[in-house]
């Protein structure tokens, strides 16, 4: 099999430097492999280790640092069927941490070749996420205040189905790489290796020391018993098979004529719980049934589950351009917090304005019509209250008329919801 | 008529789709949360890839190798998204990858207020690259804008292989709306051209006459080669000075020297407008109401509606504004595009109206502006 080196770019590492070992490795584990150029993608991050795309006759892709596995898991997502082998420094497994940890989780066929080398190279040689507190580099005493990444520890704590460490000169580390890459799952291969162009010369540091500190830790070398599972692009694809279709956006019919042809501005004033923004919406619809247009502005504070719900809604037999509402022809006021949040709004209000309160609900002095209505003795729930509201309208006959709210319910709820919110709507038939 | 009630998200996640986009990836921020919901909704049952990110970061990386595969990809996110973006963005400027970004914008600076909307990162969003090189921005005015536009954003996001912005807002985002669906403009979709079988393939290389790559996807028979460096058309990293040059060059007038082909606009014109008020955005809505109700009492105002941002399109401003004594502009944020019109339409005064509290500018705010700002 041919090899897959560039020899129009031969690497360009410092003498020694045991980059080239791991670039002879992959290019022997792809061979061994029996892969097609075509197939294989090399995705690099920034660094030494970031010139790996350009010695190879693959598909390839050169990022911005720390970012490596973000492009391959996008490529892999793509293109399921090609092989894809990141190269990054020890530098980029720590601005790209969160990335990595992720990529452990996810499980994707992805294989990461870690060159670790305890240092940033290309950048003068300051310390990085792997160097020993006793190394000297080109940070200082800052190295001393930090303890080494084990990444053989944190992949298979995080979750990665293949992690393997040994130091670059192993005459193994082209298999180890052959059997990374036909892993189905993330394979993190932890390359130790020597940078002669920075650290070993301030730090002794040969292949026989560098594998006895290998020895003295964790062995790691190929899957990860507890975190073998099924890789995560065939997972997603199963998964995503099962999913129901969605459904187009439904129209919804213009079959009523509305009770009044003109523009309605109606402030809803609720608290959570009071289905406010979906009775918002039954409005639009209903209003929607009839041939107008309608817009729904929201607002309710982050927690939902608390606090003021507010709607403001303009319907019109127009389109509506401005949507938001200085001066409301209707207010419904169904609970104290939403009442708080739009305090102003009762003196602005015009004579010929309605103003629909909860009669438990009290309200600043107002030049419009006030009607109290009675939601405790219609019997009607919390939860139900901003659509007994809408109804109270509508059997008045006013901004809506009780078939189109009724066909509103119907557009928007089935079942047993449906006949739930028909009844509510019945109940204030009365008038509440 | 056929009216469909929706928010302006959903349209982006629908105009996407239609587009011809099978890949989104997100991370969740109001507002622009529901574009990520509705994409999770379309795209796995279709055969999609829909992803959630560890961050924003990670979302754009996703679909920048999804993009350099061949698919067609979104995401979106708002102010604190679009600013981890940004040396992301700057690799797709630089190495020419398509990708349509949604900025729904909400309340700055920095975190801000996840539930109020503002324009506050026009100008970010053209200069939030290292480098500095232009960007494709358009900005919805409505719903029906979100879906449209966001098809005719995947058109040139191909077309010029660069990403191109949506630059919406909370108010438009996650405001609920009457659409005509069916009604609707939809663009042809069209994809990235081909690097044609047996012609030459470099990853960079630029036929005479053309300014674009033919584009092959990684993975393809021929080998493709994609980096963030400086690089030749080989996509090696060069270090010549004229090649660099060259290179540069041809990024910015790609995109500027064709700004017409994609000036989206809507105007309110009288014949001898005496004033020109231009918009964009939410705002824009209510300029129609203020406008118009000046039109009716005779006054001599136009409106300019701006849906391309970006590149600015100075000729279509010029012309509009040619024969006004002045023009006024109103914004939701403290004076960011007023800078542009200035430029564009000098010696002419500009008046201006920026605002930027969480609330909408409304039209009564507008007709003021305009009779005395
Ligand atoms: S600086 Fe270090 S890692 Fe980089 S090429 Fe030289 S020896 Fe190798």
């Amino acid at each position: 099999m041919a090899s897959f080196l560039n020899s129009e770019r031969p690497p360009v590492f410092c003498p020694g430097c045991t980059h080239k070992n791991v670039t002879e490795a992959l290019d022997k584990a792809l061979q061994q492999l029996g892969l097609a150029a075509q197939e294989v993608v090399i995705v690099s991050d920034i660094g030494c280790s970031g010139l790996f795309d350009t010695f190879f006759n693959t598909h390839a892709l050169h990022g911005l640092h720390g970012r490596a596995l973000t492009y391959a898991t996008g490529i892999k997502m793509a293109r399921p069927e090609l092989k894809v082998i990141v190269t990054m420094g020890d530098g980029g497994l720590g601005i790209g941490g969160a990335h990595l940890l992720s990529t452990c989780r996810r499980n994707p066929d992805l294989t990461l070749l870690v060159l670790n080398n305890f240092n940033y190279g290309m950048t003068g040689g300051q310390c990085s996420p792997t160097t020993p507190p006793d190394a000297v580099v080109g940070s200082g005493f800052l190295n001393r205040l930090e303890i080494p990444l084990d990444v053989v520890k944190v992949t298979r704590a995080a979750g990665a189905g293949f992690v393997s460490r040994l130091a670059a000169h192993r005459p193994e580390l082209a298999d180890e790489i052959a059997k990374g890459i036909e892993f189905e799952g993330f394979s993190v291969i932890d390359i130790w290796g020597i940078c002669p162009g920075r650290y070993s010369r301030r730090n002794k540091l040969t292949p026989k020391s560098l594998e006895a500190r290998i020895e003295a830790l964790e062995k790691a070398s190929g899957p990860v018993a507890e975190n073998v599972r099924e890789e995560y692009g065939a997972h997603y694809r199963r998964l995503a098979a099962g999913q129901e279709p969605a459904r187009p956006p439904r129209p919804v019919k213009a079959v009523f004529e509305p009770p009044q042809k003109r523009p309605w501005r109606v402030l809803v004033l609720g608290r959570a719980g009071q289905r406010v923004v979906t009775a918002g919406e039954l409005l639009c619809l209903a209003a929607m049934t009839a041939g107008m247009h309608a817009t729904q502005k929201n607002d309710y504070p982050i927690t939902v589950l608390r606090g003021h719900s507010v709607c403001e809604l303009v319907l019109s037999p127009e389109p509506v351009d401005y949507t938001g509402i200085d001066v409301p022809d209707v207010v419904i006021a169904l609970a104290p917090e939403g009442v708080a949040r739009r305090k102003a709004v009762f003196q602005r209000l015009k004579p010929d304005c309605l103003v629909l309160r909860d009669a438990e609900v009290s309200i600043a002095s107002t030049p419009a019509e006030v009607l109290a209505v009675d939601f405790r003795k219609a019997r009607i729930k919390a939860a139900d209250h901003a659509l007994a509201a809408l109804a109270a309208l509508a059997f008045r006959n006013l901004v809506l008329s009780p078939a189109m709210l009724k066909a509103a319910v119907e557009h928007r709820f089935q079942g047993a919801v449906r006949a739930a919110a028909l009844a509510v709507v019945e109940a204030m038939s009365g008038g509440g | 008529m056929a009216l469909c009630f929706m928010e302006g998200n959903e349209a982006i996640a629908w105009g996407a789709f239609e587009a011809g986009c099978r890949f989104f990836a997100g991370y969740p921020i109001t507002p622009a949360t529901t574009i990520y919901n509705t994409m999770l909704r379309l795209l796995p049952p279709a055969g999609g890839i829909c992803l959630q990110a560890e961050d924003e970061i990670a979302s754009i990386g996703f679909c920048l190798g999804a993009s350099m595969a061949g698919m067609k990809v979104l995401t979106a996110t708002s102010g604190p998204g679009i600013s981890l973006y940004s040396e992301q963005i700057s690799f797709a400027v630089g190495s020419e990858i398509p990708l349509v970004i949604v900025d729904v914008q909400r309340l700055g600076p920095s975190t801000g207020s996840a539930t109020r909307g503002a324009d506050g990162d026009v100008q970010f969003l053209r200069w939030g690259n290292s480098g500095g090189l232009p960007v494709i921005v358009l900005a919805p005015v409505d719903v029906g804008d979100c879906f449209s536009l966001t098809m005719e954003a995947f058109n040139l996001a191909e077309t010029y292989r660069c990403p191109v912005f949506v630059a919406t807002n909370k108010e438009i985002a996650m405001t609920r709306e009457s659409v005509d669906w069916d009604k609707l403009r939809r663009a042809e979709p069209v994809g990235r051209r081909l690097c044609p079988q047996g012609a030459d393939f470099l990853p960079f290389g630029v036929e005479k006459g053309r300014q674009v790559p033919d584009f092959l996807p990684i993975g393809n028979r021929r080998l493709v080669r994609q980096t963030s460096s400086t690089h030749g058309p080989d996509g090696y990293i060069t270090t010549d000075p004229v090649q660099i040059g060259a290179n540069q060059k041809r990024l910015l007038e790609k995109i500027e020297s064709r700004a017409e082909r994609f000036t989206f606009y809507e105007e309110m014109a009288v014949k001898d407008a005496r004033t020109l008020v231009v918009c964009y955005g939410v705002t824009a809505r209510a300029a129609r109401l203020a406008v118009a109700q000046l039109q009716r009492k005779g006054q001599a105002v136009s409106l300019l509606i701006l849906k391309t941002l970006w590149p600015v399109p100075a000729r279509l401003i010029a012309e509009k504004a040619a024969g006004c004594r002045r023009v006024v502009v109103v914004e939701m944020n403290m004076g960011q595009y007023v800078r542009e019109i200035e430029r564009v339409v000098a010696p002419l005064p500009v008046g201006f109206y920026g605002q930027m509290n969480g609330e909408l500018i409304g039209p009564e705010k507008i007709m003021e502006v305009i009779a005395h700002g």
